[in-house]
Parts: structure tokens; C-alpha cells; sequence
């Protein structure tokens, strides 16, 4: 009798599809394929258990995300009900009505974007910038930062002959300069029998690896993506002197210290070379330092982390990280932002971050015993304080591509002058500027 | 004199010629053995340096194509030995199996849509190849050159009006779209092969059969059909690895449902960089059925290739 | 072609009684049997086509819905020919048909000339050559990015064994000068056995009479292969070019694996260009004249070449 009854429920829930709001529907999560998704996934039992919606999971690894996901919405596929997509995106999916605008579900349900890292809002939720207008919930602060080898950072003959060739201890570098000469220090040195270089810093170019590196450099010698009093205007700023000191200072560390054949390298190539133990240090954003701490050849005290290290022009880092969107073609708005509803709650924050994702809700964040949760802890909050991010506009993509392709050709192939490089991004980019009417 | 005939290559200028192409030979099996032998190496010995050519063999790459892991702690290790031999070999590494991997759909995406395509390229070929042979067709040699010159066109010339196109009738990212367009690029290849090989069939057999009183239909199902059997298998295996390997537009239209392997094996990334043995354990996997084919059609090979533009 | 009719079966049964027999007329049948195929044919390789046409007049982005599309008359296509990244990415493309082409016509016409001294074992061996082409490039190629890796590659090591450099000095993928070769070789290796096939069938299609009465005329072994053998096999040998070029000239998969157009814009070539056009960008009225001027130029320079196939083949 009561299998009966439930069997009726069962098929009345059917039969109505998408008019009862409580039946279950299966929801599909899309993001990158990397190591916070699998924590995810062990999140969202929790979500299973209680909603009853059954969640699956679409993971594309980094060099293929953004096309393949960009493709997946401009070709109005149905495949992810909910999208943690790259903060660059979200000027597109926005204006082109890909993404649900959240304002009103937020405040229906007592969402206070107050209550999230107000970097990570500005980066992962607006649209247009600096203005209150919502399409995703911060999911995932990351920020790009550096690994080093403690244990051979600490080592007294390293030590000594450091101090000696450079006049200070053999620390986590205080300046641009300092890495450098950190990472020409071990550069081509054999440690342990093993030949080891100094970084492992990112140099792709089929995606966004190299801009994604090279901007951290860029910013802290003073580049800046646009004339702050007036918007689109980027001669003088994206190309000045000084940003063009910045791209020199990029490829003379890639000249000298980088391991041989790292011409297209990014997040996991780097991963790679610093865990099977080939450089000193590496380049990546925050998302990989729960992983090395686990790691058994470098975990645990073996491994440090350090904010990018201001320049001349300035102190900052790459905004990395997405926001949490609902895709608006999907066929079960309700039960998606049900997830988004489940997954702002503070428990299940606090949970997100023991797993190994980085919250960027302020409760979690600011709590006192946050900073020494974990040894990356106070690294990831210094570093969350200084980023700045890429341009989020529509044009994004075309943005980006002309970016990787000049500095790419300068950095790696070495064609040119880092100024010839900067003149013609800025060329680049006001025609595509030119293009969206906005010139 | 000994009888040989004059043009008859003499013994040493065999034995040269012949040291040669099979130290070419060998030189391109390499790189395959490579990737087989790969699939058995352990990560670690998978990049050592210098690289290995002899190691223990296991099966960890082909564990890691299969399944995803999420790492755990010691404790949770402890409580919950493995009790399979791929939930042991993970264990080594402080992981669990969480599930299968995309591998196996992956895998079936290519076979349900190579399979498919395959048999709409050779049935839609084979009537059309019968009616161009036998028939009076206007135009016929037109058509034909039509036919031949769709193959011509790069496929991201026409990837955009297709994307276009399959976005409004919703077949993005669905089999029976990607079965259709992988027909469309066969059929030319198989219209011109089987055209060839019904060419070589004598009508007399049909003459015979339409005088006993078979309609045209019957003698083309019943005496036609089977005569050009070896014709028609030989230009399914066409049909069917050119489908296994298409790369474009699979990246370009297909994503999480109908995705075949090609896009997919480059893809596979273990929880650091690239999976080499898995990666190789896939390819393997993917290119063996492929190697075999080619073996048992060495003798329709070139025709298959070019067309049927040569015969012998 | 075909030199057999269906006339014969025509005049073999009086007309009445073959529609007797076979319920449709021939004509009839011949439609229904074509009819799919061309239809086929139209909608996804033809009405593509001219849609891209249509396009390629137009501002159209396929990510922007809510933007109005407008006519441009010919201003993608005067911007493309004006940009001189495009003909960058042309000299790419054509560094590469021209050092693939000539490396398969070398080797592959090499290694057919040496199986047709006919060794024992040579069907064995001619497979395993051919083993290569049948291959998925995308999955081959993506392997060889593994290959190549200093240090850890095999070829960075059999090449450092070899030649006694050490196997890390050097890297195929990143450095500008090797990345264009990174692919010439893997693209060599893949299809030299396609053009080895085709000599190989020209080689064998020469009559041994005419080297038996070249035998009698004294002519030298020298003199044969340049007067005989060369004329009988080039037909054969600029088919497999244009096999070849119109191949290498949509090329996408290796390059995608191997560079990725990498490093810088060296190997760009010119669909991996369009690619991004297109499904990067999305500027899908420009690319769509991208497009149109590839396939114009393919189709011209292969009909050109067909003339010419034609005339040597008439010789």
C-alpha cells in the first residue's frame, strides 16, 4: 500500500514536469576540471541528501573551459543548468541574457552581497562594473601567488651562499627584483643529484595562461588597462614606459630561469614541475596550495607561500576565481537557484573551505582562527586584498586573444621590442574597442 | 647464364632495399609502441629521465582512464581498506575511486556515431552508386564532380552556418546531428568507391535475372547486393575510420553529451598536469581497432584512400 | 568512369515489357536512389555554403542575439586582405604545404621505388608503414606533445643520442625555429605512406616490357629511371600532391595538439586562425569571409592544378 502511494507520487511528479516545484530534477554543474571540483562534488552530497535533486557534474579542463563552455552558451545548448564560469565572462553572458540576473532572488532569500569579499563581488557578480547589477554569487575566491621550496630555502649551504652573493638571507622575495635573483640563484643548480631551475611561471598560448601570468608583473610596474578619468582610453596606460619595463622584466625571467621547454606552460604544467620537485618556485594561482600541502613528496613543511611581490609601479596580483551563475536556457531555474540558496549558507561555506574550495564569504574569511587554518591561509587573504582582474567586457575573448598573441610573440618567440608588443595590443584593442562602438 | 629475367632486381640490390624500408619501418612504429608501452608505465615512470624502456608493467593508467579519484586522508584510508586490485593500485597514491570516468561514454559516443554514420554513408551510397552506374542520370558526370567536390571544402569553412543551423533545430551536442553530418562528409567518399565496384560487376548477371522475371529492385537487392559485398565492407571500414578520427567538428559541435573520444583522450588530466599513461592507456584503446582494420584491408587500402582514383 | 550502360539492358527488353517487370521505370528508380544523397549533400555541405556567403556581407555575431545584424557590402573582406596577420598566418600555411609536400614526394617515392625490388616480406612492412595514416591525428598528435618534451621525450632523446647533443638543449614545440618542423615531421611521418602507396601503384602499372626493350636498346639503368620510369609515375605522383596539398591545406587537428599555433604566431596556420575567428572571437560575419576567401583559393589553386594533372596525364 504504501509502495503504491509513493509510486502514484512518483508519476504524478512526472506527469507535471516542470509545474510542481518540489519534484526533483537533475540539475548539471558546469566548470573546470581541476581538484576544487572534486571537493565540490563531495559538497553537493550534502545538497542530494536534502533536496532531493540529483546533481551531475561537467568538468573541462582549463585550456579548454572557456571555449568550450562559451560555445556550449552562445550555442544555446542545455547542457549546465548551473555554470561557475570565469569571472571574464560575465559582461557576455550577461548582456547577451546567457546567465539569470540574481538581484531579485537575492533579496527574496536574504543574500547580501555585503557579506562576500567585496573583490570577489566586483570581480565574479557585477555587470556593468561598480554597479549593483548581479548574475552569479561568488563560488570561488582564487588569486594568483607563488610556491616555493622551503625545505631548500632552508638549507644552510644554500643559505650561506646566498647571503654571501647577494648580501641577505635566502627568504621569500620582498620585490620583483628579488625573485628574480632567487630564481637565477637556482637556476642550473643540482640539488640532490637532480638538476633544478628557478620558476615555473606561465607561459600558454592557446588559452589565457601567458596574460594570466604576465599581468601580475604588468600591474606592480605600473601598467594599467585603460585611462582611469576615461574609460577605453588606452594609449599611455596599457603601453607605457613602464608597463613595457614590465614585459621586459617578464621575458628576461623567462630567458634565465624558467626549465627548458616551459613555452606553453600552465596551471597543471606547473604543478608538475614543482611537485616532481624541477624548480624552486612556481607561479599559480591559490586553488593548487591545498593540494601541495597534501602532497607526499612536497607537502607540509616542505612547501611556503608567498604573495606576488610588488614592483616599481605598484603591489599587485591576478584576480582568478568565478562566480556561481544560473544559465537561463535551462529547464530547471527553481531547483538551480535552490543549489545557489543552499550553497551561500555560512555551514556550508565553512564546510566548502575545510574541503579545500576557497570561500569568499566575509563570516568565513574573518573568522579568527582562519588565517591559521591552514599554512596558505594568510597568504591567499593578503594576496585576495591586492587584485585586479582582466577586462570582463562582451568582447572579452577577442581581448584576450590579442593579448596572448602579442605578448606571447614577444615573450617566447622573441620577435620585437616589449614596446612594439604593447603599441600593437593597444592598435589590437582599440580596434576591437572600434568594433563594439565604444570608441 | 642463369635464367633471370632482366628486369628482375638482383639479390643484393633486394637485400639493400629491403634493410631500408624496414629500418623505416621500424623507425615509424616508434612513436606507437611508445604509446602503448606508456599505457603500462606508472606515472613516475612514465617521465623519467632518460626514458624508460624497460619497467614493471601495470595497469594504473588504464585504472586512472577509467574511473575519477578524490584524494582522502590516512584515516579515512585506514578505516576503508580497498577491496578491489584498482581501488589498491589507487590507494597507493592516498586516493579513492569516486566513480567511472567520461572515457567509457566517450567511447560509446564514438562508436554509436561512427557505426551510424557509417551505415546512413554506405545505404544512401550504395543507391546512389547503382543509379550512377546502371542508369541514364542527367548531369550524371556533374553530380558526380558535385559529389567528389564536397570533400574539398576545410570543415571550418562550412563549421559556421552548421553550428548555425543545428543550434536551430537543436541538434548541438546530439548524435543524430553528428551522424548526419558525418554521412554528409562519407558520401562522397562512398558514392565514388562503390561506383567502382558496381562498375566491375558484369550486367549480364542482371540482364539474366530481369529476363527470369526479377524486378529491378530484386536484382539490384539479389544479384547486385551481394556481388559487391567485399566493395561494400571494405568502404564501410572507410567510412568508419574517417568517422573515429574527425577532430573539428567534434570539438566544435559536440560538449558533454555527444562528445566522442578524439577531443576527449587530449583532455585527460590526472590531479596534476597531463596523465600520460592514461592518456596513453586511451589512445591505445582508441587507435587499436583502427591498426587492426588497416591490417586486414591492406589489399583495398589504396583504393579506399584515393577515391578509387587508383585501382591497383 | 564508367563505359558500361544501362542502354544495353534497355535494348535487351523492349521498353513496355521492362516497366512491366519493373514496377517504377528505370528513370524512376535512378531519381529515388540519387535523390538522398544529393539532398544530403545540399543541406549540410551546399546551403552551408551559400550561407556563409550571405554571412560574410554582414557585422553578424553569433554570441551577440540581441544586436542588430547590418549589411557591410565588402568590408570584412577588404579588412581580411588589408591585415597583415593574415598573411602571416598564409606564409605559415604555406611553409608548411611546401616542406610537407616535398619531404612525402621525397621519401614516400623513395621508399616505393626501394619496395618494388620486390624483397621478400615487403607486403609486411609496406602495412606497417602505412599504419600511421589510418591514425586519429588529434589523438596521435596530442602523444607527440609527449614525445617531444626535452628530456623526458623519446625524441629529444634518440635525437640527443644521435647526434650526441644533450636532450634537454633543445625543444621542439617552444623554440621558433623547430616549432615549424615540430609538425613537418609528425605530418611526414603520418602521410609520407600515403604518397609511398600511390608511387607504388604508378610503379607497378609500367609495363616490364618497355624496360625489357630498354634492355636491348643498352640504355643505362640511369637513363631508364629518368626516360621510363619518372614519366610513368609523375601522373600518379602529382595526384598524390593534390591529395596532399588540399589536406595539408585544411590542416587543424596536429596543429592544434602539437603548437597550437605556438610559439607566438609561428605556427598559425591559417584554419587554426579562422578557428579563432570564429569560435573564439565569434565574429561571425568577418570570419564567414575568412571563410570564403579559403575556399576560394583552395578551389582555385586545385582546379589549376587539375588542368595541369590533365595535361601531363594526355602526354
Amino acid at each position: 500500500m504504501k509502495n503504491r502511494l509513493k509510486y502514484s507520487v512518483a508519476a504524478a511528479a512526472l506527469s507535471f514536469g516542470a509545474a510542481g516545484a518540489a519534484q526533483a530534477d537533475d540539475l548539471t554543474l558546469c566548470w573546470a576540471a581541476w581538484d576544487p571540483a572534486n571537493a565540490l562534488i563531495e559538497l553537493s552530497r550534502d545538497f542530494e541528501a536534502q533536496s532531493g535533486h540529483k546533481m551531475s557534474f561537467e568538468f573541462v579542463p582549463w585550456p579548454n573551459f572557456a571555449d568550450r563552455m562559451l560555445n556550449e552558451l552562445n550555442s544555446g545548448g542545455k547542457l549546465c543548468d548551473l555554470m561557475i564560469g570565469d569571472s571574464q565572462w560575465i559582461g557576455g553572458a550577461a548582456e547577451n541574457g546567457q546567465y539569470l540576473k540574481l538581484n531579485d532572488f537575492f533579496a527574496a532569500e536574504g543574500i547580501s552581497m555585503d557579506d562576500f569579499i567585496p573583490a570577489t563581488v566586483a570581480g565574479y557578480s557585477e555587470w556593468p562594473k561598480g554597479t549593483p547589477n548581479y548574475w552569479a554569487l561568488p563560488a570561488f575566491g582564487d588569486v594568483v601567488g607563488w610556491t616555493y621550496r622551503k625545505d631548500w630555502f632552508a638549507r644552510p649551504e644554500l643559505q650561506a651562499e646566498f647571503k654571501e652573493k647577494y648580501g641577505r638571507d635566502l627568504a621569500p622575495p620582498a620585490s620583483l627584483d628579488e625573485l628574480k635573483q632567487i630564481a637565477e640563484f637556482f637556476q642550473g643548480r643540482d640539488i640532490d643529484g637532480k638538476t633544478v631551475y628557478g620558476a615555473a611561471i606561465y607561459t600558454e598560448r592557446g588559452s589565457e595562461g601567458i596574460t594570466m601570468g604576465v599581468t601580475n608583473i604588468l600591474y606592480n610596474y605600473g601598467f594599467e588597462y585603460q585611462n582611469p578619468e576615461k574609460p577605453y582610453d588606452l594609449a599611455g596606460f596599457v603601453n607605457s614606459a613602464q608597463a613595457a619595463e614590465g614585459l621586459e622584466f617578464y621575458k628576461s625571467l623567462y630567458d634565465c630561469c624558467v626549465p627548458p621547454g616551459s613555452s606553453d606552460w600552465y596551471m597543471s604544467e606547473n604543478i608538475d614541475a614543482y611537485k616532481s620537485g624541477q624548480v624552486a618556485m612556481q607561479m599559480n594561482f591559490a586553488f593548487i596550495w591545498p593540494g601541495v600541502n597534501a602532497d607526499a613528496n612536497v607537502g607540509g613543511d616542505r612547501s611556503g607561500y608567498f604573495v606576488n611581490p610588488p614592483g616599481p609601479g605598484g603591489h599587485f596580483a591576478q584576480l582568478g576565481g568565478q562566480g556561481i551563475s544560473v544559465v537561463s536556457n535551462t529547464d530547471s531555474p527553481d531547483a538551480a537557484l535552490a543549489y545557489i540558496k543552499w550553497f551561500a549558507q555560512e555551514d556550508v561555506q565553512k564546510k566548502w573551505w575545510s574541503l579545500g574550495g576557497y570561500s569568499a564569504l566575509k563570516s568565513v574569511v574573518e573568522d579568527p582562527g582562519f588565517a591559521t587554518s591552514q599554512p596558505y591561509a594568510q597568504t591567499f587573504l593578503d594576496s585576495m586584498a591586492i587584485v585586479k582582474d582582466f577586462w570582463a567586457d562582451p568582447s572579452y575573448a577577442s581581448l584576450l586573444l590579442s593579448m596572448q598573441q602579442r605578448v606571447h610573440n614577444y615573450v617566447i618567440a622573441g620577435n620585437g621590442t616589449a614596446q612594439e608588443a604593447l603599441d600593437g595590443l593597444v592598435e589590437d584593442w582599440t580596434e576591437v574597442f572600434e568594433d563594439e562602438g565604444k570608441l | 647464364m642463369s635464367s633471370y629475367s632482366i628486369t628482375e632486381p638482383s639479390k643484393p640490390q633486394k637485400w639493400i632495399a629491403g634493410s631500408l624500408v624496414i629500418a623505416y619501418a621500424l623507425i615509424t612504429l616508434m612513436p606507437l609502441l611508445w604509446i602503448i608501452a606508456t599505457g603500462f608505465k606508472s606515472p613516475a615512470d612514465s617521465i623519467a629521465y632518460p626514458p624508460k624502456v624497460f619497467f614493471t608493467p601495470t595497469l594504473e593508467g588504464y585504472v586512472n582512464l577509467f574511473t575519477t579519484r578524490t584524494r582522502q586522508t590516512a584515516e579515512f584510508l585506514a578505516a576503508n581498506p580497498p577491496q578491489t586490485w584498482y581501488a589498491e593500485i589507487v590507494a597507493k597514491y592516498d586516493m579513492v575511486i569516486a566513480g567511472p570516468s567520461r572515457f567509457g561514454e566517450r567511447f560509446l559516443n564514438s562508436v554509436i556515431i561512427g557505426f551510424g554514420s557509417t551505415f546512413l554513408s554506405i545505404f544512401l551510397g550504395t543507391l546512389a552508386a547503382y543509379a550512377f552506374s546502371r542508369f541514364k542520370v542527367p548531369l550524371k558526370d556533374d553530380l558526380l564532380f558535385f559529389i567528389l567536390s564536397t570533400r574539398m571544402m576545410p570543415p571550418i569553412a562550412v563549421a559556421i552556418p552548421i553550428f548555425l543551423m543545428f543550434r536551430q533545430l537543436g541538434l548541438s551536442d546530439t548524435h543524430l546531428g553528428m551522424i548526419l553530418l558525418y554521412t554528409a562528409v562519407n558520401l562522397s567518399l562512398s558514392v565514388w568507391l562503390l561506383k567502382g565496384f558496381i562498375d566491375e560487376i558484369p550486367q549480364e548477371y542482371e540482364e539474366a535475372a530481369l529476363i527470369d522475371g526479377y524486378t529491378r529492385f530484386q536484382a539490384f537487392y539479389k544479384v547486385v547486393l551481394p556481388q559487391a559485398a567485399t566493395g561494400i565492407a571494405s568502404t564501410a571500414i572507410f567510412c568508419l575510420i574517417f568517422a573515429w578520427n574527425e577532430y573539428a567538428f567534434a570539438v566544435l559541435l559536440t560538449s558533454g553529451n555527444a562528445q566522442t573520444a578524439p577531443p576527449f583522450i587530449p583532455t585527460i588530466i590526472g590531479t596534476a598536469g597531463q596523465d600520460w599513461p592514461a592518456v596513453a592507456a586511451g589512445a591505445t584503446l582508441f587507435l587499436m581497432p583502427v591498426m587492426v582494420f588497416t591490417i586486414l584491408l591492406r589489399k583495398h587500402l589504396l583504393r579506399g584512400i584515393t577515391f578509387g582514383a587508383v585501382r591497383k | 568512369m564508367s563505359r558500361t550502360s544501362p542502354d544495353r539492358v534497355a535494348r535487351a527488353t523492349p521498353g513496355p515489357v521492362a516497366r512491366r517487370l519493373t514496377g517504377l521505370s528505370d528513370r524512376a528508380i535512378a531519381w529515388i536512389f540519387v535523390a538522398p544523397t544529393i539532398f544530403l549533400l545540399l543541406a549540410i555541405n551546399i546551403f552551408p555554403l551559400i550561407w556563409t556567403l550571405r554571412l560574410s556581407f554582414t557585422n553578424m555575431r553569433v554570441n551577440r542575439p540581441n544586436e542588430p545584424v547590418e549589411w557591410v557590402g565588402l568590408r570584412n573582406y577588404q579588412r581580411i586582405l588589408n591585415d597583415s596577420g593574415i598573411w602571416e598566418t598564409m606564409q605559415a600555411t604555406a611553409h608548411f604545404l611546401f616542406w610537407t609536400l616535398a619531404l612525402q614526394i621525397l621519401i614516400g617515392f623513395t621508399l616505393a621505388w626501394l619496395i618494388n625490388r620486390k624483397f621478400r616480406g615487403n607486403d609486411l612492412w609496406t602495412t606497417i608503414i602505412v599504419l600511421p595514416m589510418m591514425l586519429s591525428p588529434a589523438v596521435v598528435g596530442n602523444f607527440w606533445t609527449f614525445l617531444y618534451q626535452p628530456q623526458i621525450g623519446l625524441f629529444n632523446y634518440v635525437v640527443g643520442f644521435l647526434s650526441g647533443a644533450d636532450p634537454s638543449s633543445f625543444s621542439m614545440i617552444a623554440d621558433v625555429r623547430l616549432a615549424p618542423w615540430a609538425i613537418i615531421i609528425v605530418d611526414t611521418w603520418m602521410w609520407t605512406p600515403f604518397v609511398m602507396l600511390i608511387c607504388l601503384a604508378g610503379l607497378r602499372s609500367i609495363p616490364e616490357s618497355i624496360y625489357e626493350a630498354a634492355e636491348c636498346d643498352r640504355a643505362s639503368k640511369w637513363r631508364q629511371f629518368w626516360t621510363i620510369t619518372v614519366p610513368m609515375v609523375l601522373p600518379f605522383l602529382m595526384l598524390a600532391v593534390l591529395f596532399r596539398g588540399i589536406e595539408n591545406f585544411k590542416m587543424f587537428d596536429l596543429v592544434v595538439q602539437l603548437t597550437g599555433g605556438g610559439p607566438g604566431n609561428t605556427t598559425e596556420v591559417t584554419s587554426i586562425n579562422l578557428k579563432r575567428e570564429a569560435f573564439e572571437k565569434w565574429r561571425t560575419g568577418y570570419s564567414s569571409a575568412y571563410a570564403i576567401i579559403l575556399f576560394v583559393t583552395v578551389f582555385g589553386l586545385a582546379s589549376i592544378y587539375v588542368k595541369a594533372l590533365n595535361k601531363v596525364k594526355s602526354r
